[in-house]
């Protein structure tokens, strides 16, 4: 039996096949200033990928134009074969509910609900039956080393409890892609390399793809490749140069 | 003194504080501990040992009976002893890296015109994957290789950082070094 590292090396059924995902000369203005001028970038299917760049670079806004947040204001999104920003509102949704997880930097979680409640929140929305959902969320709490927590509200929990718990609940419903936006910006280093090290082994468990932004060159180390946006665009390395002289 | 720099005999004097030892244990935990996969070569263990005696910082046995190259064992003397605690009191030398060979390497490039820019995306891409190696050592590795990998790791990671700044400045440095 061949021993594959769950993180860093791809057993044969996780290997990157096939682009799953892709953003093609995207264009987005928030009022007159370019957020995004002209960025196009392919993942595929099983990658982690991670998108870098400064402050206001674009890295978010392309994650949330890839992942049907935002449209586009010019360019393309394909998932899959099929092009979604062109998809009306109530299709997207669809697709972020049963295609798409997300971690974001705060975690996002509803405070007031238990770790369970939050876990089980997507299962509920996409229409599976109360009991099944919280079998399921139930689960994944020991996978998180969140075992004792189940019952706790999501408002008393430590930092890094709050994105495991985020975690869980961006995995939940097995997602194909999982975008993560800084999703260990608040964390300390060790406590960000602990959600890091769940992140991607679940990722790989589960076959899911991932596209991260960070600024953090640790967290990108995680990635099986980077990308760097610069002014709205993905810079390649090979011509990079071009620009500045 | 042996300076900061100069870590191998202050190493030795170190492992001896702790106990007598014969030049091969040494060698052996020395690689165990602080050799991060470059073994200490023998010959340097014994060159050491035989300058520290000289110096007084270790004392060596007589020879014990057996095969081997050196079966004296040594010990630390009070002067070494001395000397090995006033190393480890005092602070390293913060090393200010003023004039980098990536700093050099900008400068010239835009003196010359060349894609500065580029120069530094591809060092920067080589940080990062030197990175990503370090990050499965810390995965896979000990907790002490993993504590190494996180030295090393900082220290890409500061690199990285004024990577970032000088790319962002490189159209105003530019200006400064160009000929006019």
């Amino acid at each position: 039996m061949t021993s594959v590292d769950p993180v860093m090396n791809l057993s044969p059924a996780t290997r990157p096949r096939g682009c799953l995902i892709e953003a093609r000369d995207l264009h987005h203005w928030f009022g007159h200033t370019p957020a995004l001028t002209g960025a196009t970038l392919s993942v595929a299917d099983g990658e982690i990928l991670a998108v870098m760049g400064p402050s206001g670079s674009g890295k978010s806004t392309l994650l949330h134009c890839m992942a049907g947040i935002f449209r586009p204001d010019r360019g393309e999104v394909w998932f899959e074969g099929q092009r979604i920003d062109a998809l009306g509102d109530n299709a997207r949704t669809e697709l972020r509910r049963t295609a798409f997880g997300f971690v974001f930097q705060f975690g996002q979680l509803v405070p007031e609900l238990t770790v369970a409640d939050n876990i089980a929140l997507p299962l509920l929305l996409n229409r599976v039956g109360r009991k099944a959902a919280y079998a399921k969320a139930a689960a994944w709490l020991p996978r998180l080393g969140l075992d004792d927590l189940g019952g706790r509200r999501t408002g008393e929990l430590s930092g890094g409890q709050a994105q495991r718990v985020a975690l869980a609940r961006a995995v939940v419903a097995r997602p194909k892609i999982l975008f993560a936006d800084e999703p260990t910006g608040s964390l300390d280093t060790l406590t960000g390399e602990l959600v890091m090290d769940l992140l991607v082994s679940t990722a790989r468990e589960e076959g899911s793809t991932v596209v991260l932004v960070t600024h953090d060159p640790r967290v990108a180390a995680y990635a099986d490749r980077e990308v760097m946006v610069r002014d709205g665009k993905i810079i390649d390395r090979t011509d990079a140069g071009a620009e500045v002289g | 003194m042996y300076g900061a720099r100069v870590t191998v005999p202050l190493t030795l004097l170190g492992l001896l504080e702790r106990e007598s030892s014969h030049g091969y244990e040494l060698k052996r935990d020395y690689d165990t501990y602080f050799g991060g996969g470059k073994p200490l070569p023998f010959g340097q263990v014994y060159a050491t040992l035989r300058r520290l005696a000289r110096d007084g910082k270790v004392a060596g046995g007589d020879a014990e009976p057996g095969a081997g190259p050196d079966r004296k064992r040594y010990a630390i003397t009070e002067s070494g002893s001395r000397e090995f605690d006033a190393w480890l009191r005092q602070p390293i030398e913060p090393v200010p890296h003023l004039q980098t060979v990536l700093f050099s390497k900008v400068v010239l490039a835009l003196m010359l015109g060349r894609p500065a820019r580029a120069y530094l995306d591809t060092q920067r891409a080589a940080h990062v994957q030197r990175m990503r190696e370090l990050t499965q050592v810390k995965r896979a590795g000990s907790l002490m290789e993993g504590l190494l990998a996180d030295h090393g790791m900082f220290h890409l990671e500061a690199d990285l950082r004024w990577i970032d700044v000088t790319s962002a400045r490189l159209n105003a440095l530019a200006e400064m070094v160009r000929p006019t």
